[in-house]
């Protein structure tokens, strides 16, 4: 222990005794943030702090670190880390802790490195501003974390800049930052959540890989279950700022005590919410949206009359009335693209949609009234989507008026009680709302137009796990209700099998596989549709093990190929399957027997072949 | 719009700025009725006479009350900048919204345009206008309003391409709403603090012209007077140390200084 004055020794290394935080809007009363909040972790242990957000989770882990939010401070309790009293030290004095003894990874990395510097200037810079090694050692231990953490060209990606790196190196690189100096205690603030599926996999194996090999204490702090599963020893479940259950992630995840972690854990757990089965895969409906070869690209267009560079290529997508569709891929696969397209504010090249037998403008300035009213676009961000300054009862109101439906207040009401909001939300403004009650206000202003066909883009991507689910269940009432059909796209394999009748895998601008929901529970399956299913993180402690150590490495290092590279299969590069034909040719669309359209170089048999268990290992 | 919306635009106004503008208004419509003397009159025989309790500024290079031309010129100087201010952010503010609106064409020429305006230091453009037109008020005023268009006019932009960018405006157009429609009731309304803090910023900028002019011999004429040509026409005072040049020096210094510290203290608070 440090000679610290009138510090006793605690019993472990983090120790907090009855902590208060509190804040303030503008000039408001002070209000609690966190309550009487109390815990330990020994020394090399891990801690979760779980909760949705503004449980206080982030808060009590700056807290840590003696650091208070704008407009917030440590009201009171005792916060004991490594032998120091965070809460008595003077400025200098934290300075100092600060990035020598605790270190903290930010949730989004890319903003927390300068653009304009050399990555290794950045990641060994608290070792400089601390002294703790000169700069050539400290390069040195870079190139060795870089090493641990299985980034690519270790001893030359400190060259490199943020921006030439994925979301999931820089998150890498960021762990590398905190971990320069070889602090005590390693703060994780959901370092992963912006992350892919199969990214998170390569970042948590390298977090995971880091604490075995330095022995660093460590607070996670994290919303989803599956991940503190692989991560954390013990955890700790919060719910607006009050600690709810304490206990080792096994009894949490196995055995929750109380009710509010339970409900977390019925959230987290994939269940089928679509009821209505009766898919009808006649190919006898007349689709509701029909689109066909779609191509979306820029920079021109070459001398096949093709974009040089394409975003989709030849996508279709017929959406049966009444039916939930599903697209997903990792991000830039051009989800949204397809999205924006079939809504009008991303122009194509080649192909088409129709949309009730009659063809969609591309600009959704020449589309008809009736179109535009009936094709709605439920956007991602629900921070963007609604204007600040217009109250809720007036956002849906100016729809039913536009459209020349009768705005009275219980219209309005009747459309706020179908999203289960309270009617007299109808005055507030959207700042004052959740993230969740305004997703909701989103989905009801879209509901307003009467639409037939609702495109949803990732509109649960940025919510906690109980509020996406509580939305993914108003979205099946709603389609029980109104029979409206949703283009569904998410990144979230959860959420797709919960609501989605069929589903489209896109991977880099392809579509790759076509399947009605239940066939993703059997093989055959695309390669890559089968990756995406291994990459969900699933809430047993040794799934993250199992699946690296099914992994073909050589195929998680190639980058993701451009998909204007002419002949051959867009997934080449990565698929563990390829053969020789798979380069020079573009695959066939294969018809598996549960109705399943894969567009793979293998025949079924093979590919319910490798799909078996035990081949992989 | 509901009671609920308008007592939240109320609210949304800044608390000092928003005094401090209405007291220089109100000084200014109120302040000539409250001056001791005439404008114009000779009151007393001493030159540049120290502050006493007859003349509370003292008195000026012809023997006139130096507080009643001093709330005279405080009149015109905030009137005029005002209503100059008033005309090229209006303008500028629509002008911008409408280009990061329509874009394309519409944006481009509207920005070339104004960035011609913008490149002429302000008051020569200022001097230009007077030699060709004459020096009076709406001369002043419309060629001050129109020097600080641009200003106005790139700021406005700025913020209502962010603004537009977003979702919510991005639901109107796919509504099909018109362009009135989303300027008015999508955009403006989400980008008036800064506008207003702009506004500020332009009202400053116009004194400095006003009084520059003016200190030049070119602004406002006799017998109309501003702080500008008060300053000049008493500079002989400086010598004796006289109220009739500080006062109405100290008076443009804390318009506009004031007002500048005022707008800055206001960006800073949260929400």
């Amino acid at each position: 222990m440090r000679a610290q004055s009138g510090i006793i020794q605690p019993p472990s290394l983090i120790s907090v005794k009855n902590l208060r935080l509190t804040g303030r809007r503008g000039r408001g009363p002070e209000t609690p943030i966190v309550e009487n909040v109390s815990f330990d972790v020994a020394e090399k242990e891990m801690l979760a702090l779980i909760g949705e957000s503004g449980s206080g989770k982030t808060s009590i882990a700056l807290a840590l670190t003696g650091y208070a939010r704008r407009g917030c401070r440590i009201a009171g309790g005792h916060i004991h880390v490594a032998g120091y009293d965070v809460t008595a030290m003077p400025p200098a004095e934290l300075r100092a802790f600060r990035g020598k003894t605790i270190a903290y990874i930010a949730q989004n990395a890319g903003a927390a490195f300068n653009p304009a510097l050399p990555l290794m200037d950045q990641v060994i810079e608290p070792a400089l501003l601390h002294h703790t090694m000169p700069r050539r050692m400290a390069i040195e231990r870079a190139i060795s974390l870089f090493e641990l953490m299985a980034l690519p060209s270790p001893g030359t990606i400190g060259s490199r800049y943020p921006h030439e790196l994925s979301g999931g190196q820089i998150q890498r690189l960021m762990a590398a930052t905190a971990l320069i100096t070889g602090p005590e205690v390693v703060i994780f603030d959901e370092p992963t959540t912006a992350l892919d599926v199969t990214t998170q996999i390569e970042v948590l194996e390298a977090f995971r890989t880091v604490r075995r090999e330095e022995g660093f204490t460590g607070v996670y702090v994290t919303h989803d279950l599956a991940v503190v599963a692989q991560m954390a020893d013990r955890a700790v479940v919060l719910k607006n700022g009050v600690v709810q259950e304490e206990g080792t992630t096994e009894q949490i995840l196995s055995a929750p005590r109380h009710s509010y972690t339970q409900a977390l854990l019925a959230a987290n757990t994939p269940r089928i919410r679509n009821n209505v089965t009766e898919t009808k895969d006649t190919g006898k409906d007349v689709p509701a949206l029909d689109v066909r070869d779609l191509v979306v690209g820029y920079g021109g267009t070459g001398r096949d009359g093709r974009p040089r560079h394409t975003i989709l290529s030849d996508v279709s997508l017929p959406v049966l009335p009444g039916e939930t569709m599903g697209i997903i891929g990792e991000s830039g696969c051009g989800k949204s693209t397809l999205i924006r397209a079939i809504a009008g504010i991303q122009p194509w090249t080649n192909g088409g949609i129709t949309f009730e037998g009659e063809p969609l403008a591309p600009r959704i300035e020449a589309r008809s009234a009736a179109q535009r009213r009936h094709l709605q676009l439920v956007a991602q961000n629900a921070d963007l989507v609604l204007n600040p300054a217009m109250s809720v009862g007036d956002t849906l109101r100016r729809v039913l008026t536009f459209n020349g439906d009768a705005a009275t207040d219980v219209e309005i009401g009747h459309l706020l009680d179908m999203v289960r909001l309270p009617v007299a939300l109808a005055d507030r403004f959207p700042p004052e709302l959740s993230g969740g009650q305004k997703q909701r206000v989103n989905l009801a202003r879209a509901l307003a137009a009467r639409p037939r066909l609702v495109l949803c883009d990732e509109i649960t991507a940025a919510l906690d796990t109980v509020v996406a689910a509580a939305i993914l269940d108003l979205m099946m009432e709603l389609k029980r209700e109104l029979g409206i059909a949703w283009l569904f796209v998410t990144h979230d394999l959860h959420a797709l099998r919960s609501v989605c009748d069929r589903v489209a895998v896109l991977y880099a601008g392809h579509r790759v596989e076509f399947t009605p929901v239940a066939a993703l529970e059997t093989p055959p399956h695309h390669p890559y549709t089968r990756r995406l299913e291994n990459s969900v993180p699933e809430m047993r402690a040794d799934w993250l093990s199992d699946v690296i150590g099914q992994r073909d490495q050589a195929c998680d290092m190639a980058p993701a190929m451009p998909s204007s590279r002419g002949n051959g299969c867009c997934y080449v590069s990565r698929c563990p399957v390829r053969e020789a034909v798979c380069e020079i040719s573009v695959p066939p669309v294969r018809r598996s027997p549960d109705g399943a359209l894969i567009s793979c170089h293998l025949t079924i048999q093979d590919l319910s072949r490798s799909t078996a268990p035990g081949d992989q290992s | 719009m509901t009671v609920a919306s308008l007592t939240r635009r109320w609210a949304a106004i800044p608390r000092i700025p928003g005094a401090l503008i209405l007291f220089w208004l109100l000084l200014a419509v109120i302040g000539p009725l409250l001056a001791p003397f005439a404008p114009g009159e000779v009151v007393s025989r001493t030159v540049f006479a120290p502050i006493s309790a007859h003349h509370i500024l003292g008195t000026d290079y012809l023997g006139r009350d130096v507080l009643t031309r001093l709330l005279c010129g405080t009149s015109s100087t905030v009137l005029l900048c005002a209503a100059a201010t008033l005309l090229a952010c209006t303008g500028g503010v629509f002008l911008g919204m409408i280009a990061a609106l329509k874009q394309g064409v519409t944006d481009t020429l509207l920005s070339r345009f104004m960035d011609g305006v913008i490149s002429i230091p302000s008051l020569l453009s200022a001097l230009v206008a007077v030699a060709a037109f004459g020096s009076s008020v709406p001369v002043l005023v419309l060629a001050m309003s129109l020097i600080y268009m641009p200003g106005s006019y790139r700021t406005s932009r700025m913020l209502a391409l962010s603004v537009a960018r977003r979702d919510f405006v991005l639901a109107a157009r796919m509504r099909g709403e018109k362009a009135g429609y989303i300027v008015l009731r999508e955009i403006l309304p989400n980008m008036t603090g800064p506008v207003m803090a702009d506004v500020g910023l332009r009202f400053i900028y116009s004194v400095r012209l006003l009084s520059n002019l003016s200190f030049l011999g070119v602004g406002l004429q006799p017998p109309m007077t501003d702080l500008g040509s008060l300053t000049r026409e008493n500079l002989l005072g400086l010598v004796y140390g006289a109220p009739a040049v500080i006062a109405p020096a100290l008076t443009i210094a804390v318009l506009t200084v004031g007002l500048n510290l005022a707008l800055d203290s206001n960006r800073r608070e949260p929400g």
